[in-house]
C-alpha cells in the first residue's frame, strides 16, 4: 500500500442526539502514518466524533470508509458485525481515558496484553507470555508485575498497560479518547513520550481527542478545532498553533497558561 | 386422569409444557452445544437443586423407560433419592441404581463409570449454562460472542490459571468445544469426566431451570476439552485405587472416616463401586 492513499475517509459525519447535535458534517481524510488530533472543549463533540469514526456508535448521517489490509476501500458501515469486531481487534486500537473502561481490570496484566492474541486463535502459552513480557518491558512497566491485576497499578501504569493490550495486535488505526486525562503532569510527559516513540517506531495512524493543546502540539501533524459539533478550523497543527485563524481558535490558544 | 386425586399429568408437567421443552430439545440436538432459550415452570423444588434437569427428564420419559438418578456418582445422596422418588411417584416408572439397566439416566456432576450405549439418554443438572459468564457478564455480549465464535476470552481465563498457578487449574466445569463450533460448559463435571463426553453413543441432554437454558449433545458428537500447545488437556490422576473395590482409573472421592486424619478413597460412582465387589474385587481398605 503506498501513502498517497488516504487511510480512513469521512465526509459529512453527523450524529444527533433527539433534536440536541452531536457533531454536524465533519468531513476529513486521514492518511497512513498520521496523527490527527481533534481539540475544543467539553461538550464540542470531539468523542462523540470519535465514537461515530471507530464505529462504536451509529451515525445519523454521512459516511467512513476505511482502506482495509488488502487495500480496498470500504464503507464501514457496509461491514457485518463479524468484521467490525474483527476489526476493531487487529486492525484498530482504542484508548480510553479511563484505562479500567478499556481493561479487564479482574484478570492479569499478562492476560490483559495476550488477549488480543487469543482472539485470533495464539493457542501457545509461552509465546503470549513471551510477547506480553515484552511489551510490558516497552511500555516501561516492570515485567515483573505480569501477574498482577490492573487494580494494583497506579493510574499512569493502568494507561500504559491499555496501551499495550491495544498495540500488541499491531493496529493501523488507534483512536485516542484523552490520553493523558486524570494523569499528573510528570505521568503526562512520560507517556507522551512513549506514545510518540511507538507511533513513530510503528508507523501507526492515530486520531487523537484531547482538550490539551500542549498534547496536540507534541503528538500530532494535523489538528481540527472543533466547536458546538462543527469543524471551525483544520490544518497543519504548528500552523493552526501558531497562526490560528477562527476567532474561537484564537481564543483557545490564547487560554494557555504560560508558565 | 379419573377419581379425586389431584389431577397430575404424567410425569408431573403438563402435555402442553413437555411440548415446548421437547420443542427446545429438538432444537438443542440440531444445533450441539448451542444454549436453547425454554419457559422454565415452577417445580416443587428449590433453584439449585435439578430444576432444570427434572424438566427435561420429565418431558422425554415415558412408561416404559427404565430411570437413574446419581447425585455426584452417588445413587443415594438426597438429591438423587428425592428425584428418584418423585419420578416413582408422578410418573409410576421403574427406577434403578444400575447404569447398564437404566435408558435416562439424570445426573449431577458426574457421568458414570460404565460406558454408556446407544439408546440411553443422559440429563445433567446445570446451574450455571453460559461458559464465558464470569468473563463477560453481559447475556447480550455473551449471545453475539457464540454467534460471531469469539471464544478468545475462554483462553484467557485458562491464562490466567497457568499464569496463577503453573498449570490449568480449573477441575470442573472445564470448557469444551463442541464439533469444532460452539464452546460449552459441560455443568460442574470433573475434568476427569470430559472425555468420556467425547463421540459418546448415548444422547446428552443439559437443562438449567434457574437461567431457562436447554442444551445438547447428540450421540458421536466430537467433543474437545479447550488447552494450550505447550498446555495440553490432562485428566486429574489418582495415585491409588479405589480403597473399597480396588478400581484403578476411575474417579475417586475423599472420604474422612475419624477424626485423627484417616481418609478412605472410593469410587464417586457407588453403583460402579458396588458391582464390581458384587464380582468379587476388594480394595485396601477392606
Amino acid at each position: 500500500m503506498t501513502t498517497d492513499q488516504p487511510l480512513l475517509i469521512a465526509k459529512g459525519v453527523t450524529k444527533h442526539y433527539g433534536a440536541r447535535t452531536g457533531c454536524e458534517d465533519v468531513s476529513f481524510e486521514l492518511y497512513p502514518g498520521e496523527i490527527l488530533a481533534v481539540v475544543g472543549e467539553s461538550g464540542s463533540g470531539k468523542t462523540t466524533l470519535l465514537n461515530g469514526l471507530s464505529c462504536r456508535l451509529p451515525l445519523t448521517g454521512g459516511q467512513v470508509s476505511y482502506r482495509m489490509r488488502d487495500g480496498t476501500l470500504r464503507n464501514l458501515a457496509s461491514l457485518t458485525e463479524a468484521e467490525r469486531r474483527f476489526l476493531m481487534r487487529t486492525d484498530w486500537g482504542f484508548v480510553h481515558q479511563n484505562p479500567a473502561d478499556g481493561l479487564r481490570m479482574r484478570v492479569s496484566a499478562g492476560a490483559n496484553i495476550g488477549e488480543r492474541m487469543m482472539a485470533v486463535g495464539v493457542r501457545h502459552y509461552g509465546r503470549i507470555r513471551e510477547t506480553a513480557d515484552d511489551w510490558l518491558t516497552r511500555v516501561e512497566i516492570n515485567a515483573g508485575r505480569i501477574d498482577e491485576n490492573p487494580a494494583s497499578f497506579s493510574g499512569g501504569m493502568r494507561q500504559r498497560l491499555q496501551i499495550a493490550r491495544n498495540l500488541v495486535s499491531h493496529p493501523r488505526l488507534v483512536f485516542m479518547d484523552e490520553p493523558t486525562g486524570g494523569l499528573d503532569v510528570s505521568v503526562q510527559a512520560r507517556l507522551l513520550d512513549l506514545l510518540r516513540a511507538l507511533v513513530g517506531e510503528m508507523g501507526l495512524s492515530a486520531i487523537l481527542v484531547t482538550h490539551d493543546l500542549a498534547v496536540a502540539r507534541l503528538l500530532s501533524h494535523r489538528m481540527m478545532v472543533m466547536k458546538d459539533g462543527r469543524v471551525v478550523e483544520t490544518g497543519l497543527t504548528d500552523r493552526v498553533l501558531d497562526d490560528p485563524r477562527h476567532p474561537y481558535t484564537q481564543l483557545l490558544v490564547a487560554s494557555i497558561l504560560e508558565v | 386422569m379419573t377419581g379425586s386425586l389431584p389431577a397430575y399429568n404424567f410425569a408431573y408437567l403438563d402435555e402442553e409444557t413437555k411440548r415446548m421443552i421437547r420443542r427446545a430439545i429438538l432444537k438443542a440436538v440440531a444445533i450441539p452445544g448451542y444454549q436453547v432459550p425454554f419457559a422454565s415452570r415452577e417445580m416443587p423444588m428449590p433453584y439449585g437443586w435439578g430444576t432444570g434437569g427434572v424438566q427435561v427428564t420429565a418431558s422425554i420419559i415415558g412408561p416404559d423407560d427404565v430411570l437413574k438418578v446419581i447425585d455426584q456418582g452417588s445413587d443415594d445422596t438426597t438429591n438423587a433419592v428425592s428425584i428418584r422418588a418423585f419420578f416413582a411417584n408422578v410418573a409410576n416408572v421403574a427406577v434403578t441404581t444400575k447404569t447398564a439397566e437404566a435408558t435416562v439416566i439424570q445426573t449431577r456432576h458426574r457421568i458414570p463409570e460404565t460406558p454408556l450405549r446407544e439408546g440411553q439418554t443422559l440429563v445433567y443438572q446445570v446451574p450455571i449454562p453460559e461458559p464465558l459468564r464470569f468473563l463477560e457478564p453481559r447475556e447480550t455480549e455473551t449471545r453475539i460472542m457464540h454467534a460471531l465464535e469469539e471464544y478468545g476470552l475462554m483462553h484467557v481465563k485458562l491464562y490466567e490459571d497457568i499464569a496463577k498457578n503453573g498449570h490449568i487449574a480449573t477441575t470442573y466445569a472445564y470448557p469444551v468445544k463442541v464439533e469444532g463450533r460452539y464452546v460449552m460448559d459441560p455443568s460442574p463435571i470433573p475434568k476427569f469426566d470430559n472425555p468420556k463426553m467425547d463421540d459418546c453413543p448415548a444422547l446428552q441432554l443439559f437443562g438449567a431451570g434457574r437461567e431457562q437454558r436447554i442444551y445438547a449433545i447428540p450421540p458421536h458428537t466430537r467433543i474437545e476439552s479447550l488447552d494450550f500447545e505447550d498446555h495440553p488437556f490432562r485428566v486429574q490422576e489418582f495415585d491409588r485405587p479405589c480403597g473399597l473395590c480396588g478400581a484403578t482409573g476411575v474417579y475417586l472421592d475423599e472420604i474422612v472416616t475419624d477424626d485423627r486424619g484417616g481418609r478412605l478413597y472410593a469410587c464417586s460412582d457407588t453403583d460402579y463401586c458396588e458391582e464390581r465387589r458384587m464380582a468379587g474385587h476388594s480394595g485396601p481398605a477392606l
